[in-house]
């Protein structure tokens, strides 16, 4: 199993490494288009502003291979929000896999960044979240997908927003598996090992 | 529905963890990789780990630790402590802390906050304000340098204005500790976290005082504070998470409950 993280010079690309150590498994971090392509999982991983993750991926060219992955690939916080047509943090286009739009969240008089744990309901069709429970997983962000038909599990703060979103073979998390307890650990377990 | 956040703050001296009242006279706990698991195993939402030497020495610390603890831990920790430069704090970054918290070099120069949240993003900055209560005057003053008894001082600043300022650059959360209370386990100041609460439009971590379990209750009721940051409590066994969750839970307050099966 090759699974690679997507150097994208963000900050958690660590903690997201050693999250899949932890399952077993030897992650590379490349910016190389031709080992991402050729991988069988593929992470994008993403802290910092859109604007600034998407001149990196534009600066390594790395927006079209990206863009033509067809293996499981998971994007994590803003990496998901990547995944998206659009973000307004900056007014970026971003890569258009999941037709979905980034906005800035609106939480009326509640503290911003949305920083700490909350529960995340998933859908029925969510391949990587148990539906039984609504277990608490770990948040930290401004900006959110607002729910709609790619949305496969949601969470509340002010407004309800897309917790986790899919498209055929690029699935996205606002959370952050890589810090959400044994929940998290679950998740990447599903995501490496199950048919996706 | 967005839980309140437990905090363990580990105080690390020379890769030791060490606890002080009210910033002295510190004691010996243990090593830091076991507790930093123990406490991620036992339900803790956050650590925060605190170089105490560090800003208040001037130099350069071995923070190889901060990997260590990286590669074992599945929950989001903090370091602090002594990080002056962009170029320090990529360093701890890369090696696996999800946020840093700046405290003394951030008031000798506060572009560093602007600096950090442009080259970072806002979610990795954590400001830690230490903050005094003078009797004399009636004000709450900010200090710097309390990691060390013969440099810790009075800075410009009065409280409400440092926490503006601060949010104003960027900052992503901010830590006030309220350093009357700190170490004596008397409970959080909470008048003043509810007075600094009513204009902080980001994450307020409650710091200082926690001595009991109805510490922690007032302080998320009274103050609405995000999380409450507690060190001797949970290092001298005083207080169980298990106990301190499951009675939060119980007054109503969003937690998140221990995980089945790690106990």
């Amino acid at each position: 199993m090759k699974i690679v993280i997507v150097d994208t010079e963000c900050a958690n690309l660590t903690s997201v490494k050693f999250a899949i150590e932890r399952l077993g498994y030897q992650p590379e971090i490349t910016d190389d288009a031709a080992a991402i392509s050729a991988a069988d999982r593929v992470i994008l991983p993403g802290v910092g502003t859109a604007a600034a993750a998407m001149r990196n991926l534009q600066r390594k060219q790395l927006i079209e291979p990206i863009k033509a992955l067809t293996q499981p690939t998971l994007g994590i916080c803003l990496g998901m929000q990547l995944m998206t047509a659009h973000s307004e943090e900056g007014d970026v286009a971003c890569l258009g896999l999941i037709p979905a739009q980034t906005k800035r969240m609106q939480v009326g008089d509640r503290p911003l960044p949305h920083m700490g744990w909350n529960n995340v309901r998933a859908s029925n069709n969510n391949p990587l979240l148990e539906t039984a429970t609504d277990p608490y997983c770990y948040f930290v962000h401004s900006y959110a997908v607002a729910k709609d038909d790619f949305t496969i599990a949601t969470c509340e703060y002010g407004d309800t927003f897309a917790a986790m979103i899919r498209n055929g073979n690029f699935i996205g998390a606002q959370f952050h598996p890589e810090r959400s307890g044994s929940i998290g650990r679950a998740m990447l377990k599903r995501f490496l090992e199950n048919e996706l | 529905m967005l839980a309140k956040r437990i905090i363990p703050c580990l105080d690390v001296r020379d890769g030791q963890v060490v606890k002080g009242v009210q910033f002295r006279n510190h004691e010996l706990i243990g090593d830091i990789l076991p507790l930093a698991k123990r406490y991620a195993e036992i339900g803790a939402d956050e650590l925060v780990f605190y170089d105490i030497t560090a800003s208040s020495d001037g130099r350069t610390v071995d923070k190889s630790w901060v990997e260590r603890v990286a590669r074992e831990i599945d929950i989001p920790f903090t370091v602090a402590g002594g990080i002056r430069t962009l170029a320090h704090g990529r360093e701890l970054l890369s090696m696996g802390a999800d946020k840093l918290s700046i405290n003394s070099p951030a008031l000798m120069n506060p572009d560093l906050i602007n600096e950090m949240v442009d080259e970072f993003g806002q979610q990795c900055v954590v400001i830690g304000i230490d903050s005094f209560y003078n009797a004399d005057s009636g004000e709450y003053e900010v200090h710097q340098f309390t990691g060390d008894e013969s440099k810790s001082r009075r800075s410009q600043w009065q409280t409400k204005d440092w926490v503006n300022e601060v949010i104003r650059r960027g900052a992503g959360e901010i830590v006030l500790n309220c350093m009357n209370q700190d170490g004596v386990r008397n409970g959080y100041d909470v008048e003043q976290l509810a007075a600094i609460r009513r204009h902080c439009s980001v994450p307020l971590i409650a710091s200082g005082g926690a001595g009991a379990i109805e510490h922690f209750t007032q302080v998320f009721k009274q103050a609405d504070v995000d999380g409450a940051l507690a060190a001797s409590v949970f290092h001298k066994s005083i207080i169980a998470m298990a106990d301190l969750k499951q009675q939060l839970i119980e007054e109503g307050i969003a937690i998140r409950p221990i995980e089945q099966g790690v106990l």
